[in-house]
């Protein structure tokens, strides 16, 4: 095949589904005011994903926030300067890793769940059957779930902060000789440094979080919607929500960080 | 009345409609049969515009489908019922939710009213038994069934019927075609439907017209069409079908 032809080809599609994307955030924000009528489904879906989600985001936050005490405690302690351990195991885990260990699970988990499920949907003439009855499948079926993420999202994360710093306290005290009393102070001084009533620290994080959680349900939502072809086709969705989610996750995190931290 | 005129459609790289024409008159079931994948669901997704034709004109009652705007489509939906071939139900609904579901979206009525409305039509079908039972673990025949009393609920002027008998047997087939007509008698409900049987095409239609390479190859009343020797009328009409 021809190279060039190829590579307009694969451009073309990759604009056309991020255009679809885009489209799909638009209207699902285009149909908040169905939000009452949806409440109670939203609410269900936020419960079911918290749920699914969350022995998971635990143990990996955990971990993480023991890895992060060991990888700078192993430097500070050459420097005799372990103190500094709980600032920055606290602002690691609130600023980047309690966001991102959050969006990467919950698209694996509950992002790849949507894209199944909107696709099963689509494939099996079910999204034809609601818009024949007039039912817009944009607010029956993505608003609630772009609904429920955008709470379960910065929920588990904050979670996620809070058992990140536990697990690095634990191995400041066992391994580097830093006291949890000692940790726990350097921590809350980290994040309570701006006189507001939600320190950045925090609010960015958790904003952050709130982005990641629209994106994965928008883009795993998208991803069913445009499945074709019974059971291949639905594969094929789950396995482009997943890539998309972890994708804007990360580009998104960036450009979030900067706006708030290099923007000024 | 349903007419499509000339109506061309690709989808992929095939060339499924090429020419399709036939017109539907109020009050009547027109039965279009054919060869398994020469696009008779194609042709019903036209006429509720979930496909819009590539040359050619689909109208309902005058209008051109593909021209209207979103308001437009829902307006015609709303008198439109569509079964799907394969019931197409919200699978996490019950049987009873599936068939109130456009009752709940649009009508004002009250809770007591659409269920008493729901279990009507769900008498009608024959599945009051099943109405709290969920889509996987009913059978395709009532599945089937379910999705007539959805495309039914709303009482609708038109109904599309995409093969209403698939997977029945004998007995509730037959409990189905009468259903069919007697819409048609008492509602004056006009009725496109597909099928493959020649029971269901006689029972209930009025006019056939038997589909192939993406037009209608023969057409004509019930009685014409059984004395045909055209061979695609003998094929799926002849005694020795169904
Ligand atoms: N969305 C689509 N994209 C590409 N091809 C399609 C699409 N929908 C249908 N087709 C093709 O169009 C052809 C006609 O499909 P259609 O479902 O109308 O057949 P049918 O006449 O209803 O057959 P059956 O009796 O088996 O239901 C099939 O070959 C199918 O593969
Ligand atoms: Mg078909």
């Amino acid at each position: 095949m021809n190279p060039f032809s190829f590579t307009g080809t694969a451009l073309r599609s990759r604009i056309d589904s991020a255009g679809f994307v885009v489209d799909l955030l638009v209207r699902t924000v285009t149909s908040l005011p169905y939000l009452g009528r949806r409440r109670r489904f939203a609410l269900d879906m936020a419960f079911n994903a918290g749920v699914r989600a969350l022995p998971v985001t635990m143990i990996v936050a955990a971990f993480a926030g023991a890895i992060l005490a060991m990888q700078t405690g192993i430097e500070l302690r050459r420097f005799g300067d372990t103190g500094v351990l709980g600032t920055i195991t606290a602002l690691s885990m609130c600023r980047e890793m309690g966001p991102f260990i959050t969006g990467v699970i919950l698209a694996a988990t509950v992002g790849s769940s949507m894209a199944a499920e909107v696709g099963t949907m689509k494939v099996s003439d079910e999204i034809s059957a609601l818009e024949v009855m007039s039912v817009d499948p944009v607010n029956y079926l993505v608003l609630p779930r772009v609904v429920a993420l955008a709470i379960m999202c910065p929920t588990l994360t904050a979670l996620s902060n809070l058992v990140g710093i536990f697990g690095g306290s634990i191995i400041a005290q066992q391994n580097l000789g830093v006291s949890q009393s000692r940790f726990w102070m350097s921590a809350q001084d980290a994040l309570t440094s701006s006189a507001m009533l939600l320190p950045k620290e925090l609010y960015v994080g958790l904003f952050k979080a709130l982005i990641f959680g629209i994106a994965i349900s928008v883009v795993s939502c998208a991803a069913g919607l445009r499945a074709t072809g019974g059971a291949l086709g639905v594969g094929l969705a789950v396995q482009t929500a997943v890539r998309n989610s972890v994708l804007l996750i990360i580009v998104l995190g960036f450009i979030v960080t900067w706006f708030f931290y290099f923007l000024e | 009345m349903i007419e499509l005129r000339d109506v061309t459609k690709r989808l992929g790289t095939r060339q499924i409609l090429e020419g399709m024409t036939f017109a539907v008159p109020k009050g009547m079931n027109y039965v279009l049969m054919g060869p398994s994948g020469t696009g008779k669901s194609v042709t019903l997704r036209h006429v509720i515009g979930i496909l819009k034709p590539d040359q050619g004109s689909v109208q309902v009652d005058g209008q051109e489908v593909p021209a209207m705007d979103r308001e437009q489509l829902m307006a015609l939906r709303r008198r439109m019922g569509y079964l799907f071939q394969n019931g197409a139900l919200i699978n996490w609904l019950s049987v009873e939710q599936n068939v109130a579901l456009p009752l709940e979206e649009h009508s004002k009525l009250g809770k007591g009213e659409v269920r008493d409305r729901v279990h009507e039509v769900l008498r009608m079908v024959g599945l009051q038994q099943a109405a709290e039972q969920f889509p996987p673990s009913i059978s395709g025949g009532m599945k089937l069934r379910a999705g007539l009393a959805r495309a039914l609920v709303t009482q609708p002027e038109y109904v599309l019927y995409d093969e209403p008998n698939a997977g029945l047997d004998p007995i509730i087939s037959h409990q189905i075609h009468q259903l069919i007509a007697e819409v048609r008698d008492r509602l004056g409900v006009t009725g496109l439907l597909v099928t493959h049987s020649r029971a269901c095409a006689t029972e209930c239609g009025d006019r056939i017209g038997i589909i192939e390479k993406g037009k209608i190859a023969i057409e004509g009343t019930v009685e014409e069409m059984i004395a045909s020797d055209h061979p695609l009328a003998k094929a799926f009409l002849g005694g020795g079908s169904d």
